[in-house]
């Protein structure tokens, strides 16, 4: 299971990057692995609230429909437009495939976030 | 919990399993939509032991199953199979099921998983005549080989020459790899296809010696994920969500599986009544426009008012579109007919579309 170390995560798998002023968030491979193909995603719009617990989009496989999480609460700043029309893209690179950018109102939430190790602890747990 | 033959095999394989109707089943073994191409293009195995079977025999076998079902089966020769409806007096469905002709005096009956007591007792309820029925959904197994390489794959373990076995038809007694099974063309998929029945400890050295047979021709496991989207695609009716107790077959697009000019069956009266009054509501093809996946119990509405639900829907993998099956009222049913479906809250623009979404590749 690729769980890269430089990166944060829920308990919810979602994983969190923080790169300058902005917080990026995506799915982990467990998520990506457990949903199966991903054939649809439907993301917030640039300029909403997004509120730290409460679902902020929705990925869809084949089979299910699996609400995403925001892992902190904020202000969506960008969204990967990318992904709403190539949504496999988040199967064949999870890490890669960001979902939203947020700026976030309150960064002492930061440090709630998991690392690696706890996450790949809560992952094996879950299996 | 139930768990079929296969079922140590399907953990090996690292299957993703669910509950289906108390039955332990494989979901997907390598990604659904990779199966799902696999069975269109080349071929896919299908471990589906949890279907039940039904057995009525005695000389008055046909008399009381023409009764029971609403299709014609008096014209059936002998290896012959038909696709039926089974309906209450109102009209709604007990279930939807295959009947095989093995002889003048015997019938197979294949039903679904979840049916299968209820049934039983539907048709022991109805029962006047002196027939036999036996439930021996416990003493046989079935295998499904799915996909245009399938004659090719089947034709490698046996010498029963299957393309002589049209489309519904079946031979039993056929010696498959050393072992004696029933095979019917038929399926579930919307392709060419072979179903076999054998007895449950005879399924995974059958199971084994089809995916070694099939290596060539790239035979894969596909589990019931791809199933469903293959048969969804095609337009085949799933009980529990196109027909019901609550559905009529006519509402559900079976009347061709419908003979009302047949005497005395059981929902003929409350079936004649519908098709005079005309239907108030029909099964559609619904094809998204804007963006957004159907799913069972969405709403369809036309100008904020409701006009019918979802009763199947996914991404399609053979036509890359986001499809669903609707029941809609009827005036709203015309091909092209723009139409909105209402995921999470939310306004979808969809259209009407043509039957079946994919193009059956039955052989004829």
């Amino acid at each position: 299971m690729n769980i890269p170390k430089d990166l944060k995560y829920t308990k919810d798998h979602e994983w969190i990057r923080k790169e300058e002023d902005l917080i990026y968030v995506g799915i982990t491979e467990y998520a990506q692995n457990s949903m199966g193909d991903v054939v649809f995603i439907e993301l917030p719009e640039v300029g909403d609230t997004v509120v730290k617990g409460d679902a902020f989009g929705v990925v869809e496989s084949v089979k299910a429909v699996s609400d995403i999480y925001a892992p902190l609460s904020g202000t969506v700043k960008k969204i990967n437009e990318k992904i709403l029309d190539y949504p496999e893209k988040v199967n064949k690179d999870p890490y890669g495939s960001w979902m939203m950018a947020i700026e976030s109102s309150d960064l002492s939430q930061w440090d709630i976030l998991l690392d690696a190790e706890a996450y790949e602890k809560l992952c094996e747990e879950e299996d | 919990m139930k768990k079929t033959p296969l079922y140590q095999v399907h953990r090996d394989l690292k299957s993703k399993m669910i509950d289906f109707g108390d039955w332990m089943l494989p979901v997907q073994y390598f990604g659904i939509v990779d199966e799902h191409n696999n069975v269109r293009n080349r071929a896919g195995l299908f471990d589906v032991s949890h279907m039940g079977e039904i057995i009525v025999k005695g000389p008055n076998a046909e008399k009381y199953i023409q009764k029971i079902v609403t299709n014609d089966i008096s014209k059936m020769k002998n290896h012959q199979i038909i696709y039926t409806p089974m309906c209450y007096f109102h009209g709604g469905v007990v279930d939807d099921l295959l009947v095989y002709r093995m002889n003048d005096t015997k019938y197979l009956m294949v039903v679904n998983a979840a049916n299968i007591e209820k049934d039983l007792q539907w048709m022991l309820k109805n029962c006047k005549e002196e027939v036999e029925i036996e439930d021996v959904s416990d003493k046989i197994a079935q295998l499904a080989l799915q996909g245009p390489e399938s004659e090719a794959i089947l034709q490698k373990l046996t010498e029963t020459p299957l393309d002589a076995l049209p489309f519904y038809t079946f031979q039993d007694n056929v010696e498959l790899g050393g072992v004696k099974v029933l095979v019917s063309r038929t399926g579930y998929t919307g392709e060419d296809g072979f179903e076999i029945y054998a007895r449950p400890e005879e399924i995974p050295g059958l199971w084994k010696k089809l995916l070694e047979s099939g290596k060539q021709e790239g035979l894969m496991p596909a589990g019931l994920g791809a199933r469903d989207t293959l048969r969804l695609e095609a337009a085949l009716p799933l009980y529990g969500y196109e027909i019901s107790q609550d559905v009529s077959p006519l509402e559900a697009r079976l009347e061709g599986f419908v003979k009302l000019d047949k005497t005395g069956f059981i929902g003929k009266e409350a079936l004649a009544r519908q098709k005079e009054k005309g239907l108030e509501r029909k099964l559609a093809g619904i094809q998204i426009t804007g963006r957004g996946i159907p799913r069972q119990g969405y709403r369809v509405q036309c100008g904020h008012k409701d006009i019918g639900f979802i009763t199947s829907g996914s991404y399609s993998p053979s036509i890359g579109k986001n499809i669903g099956l609707a029941m809609l009222a009827s005036e709203y049913t015309q091909i092209g007919r723009k139409v909105d479906i209402i995921i999470r809250g939310k306004s979808t623009d969809a259209e009407v579309v043509k039957l079946p979404f994919y193009t059956k590749k039955y052989k004829r």
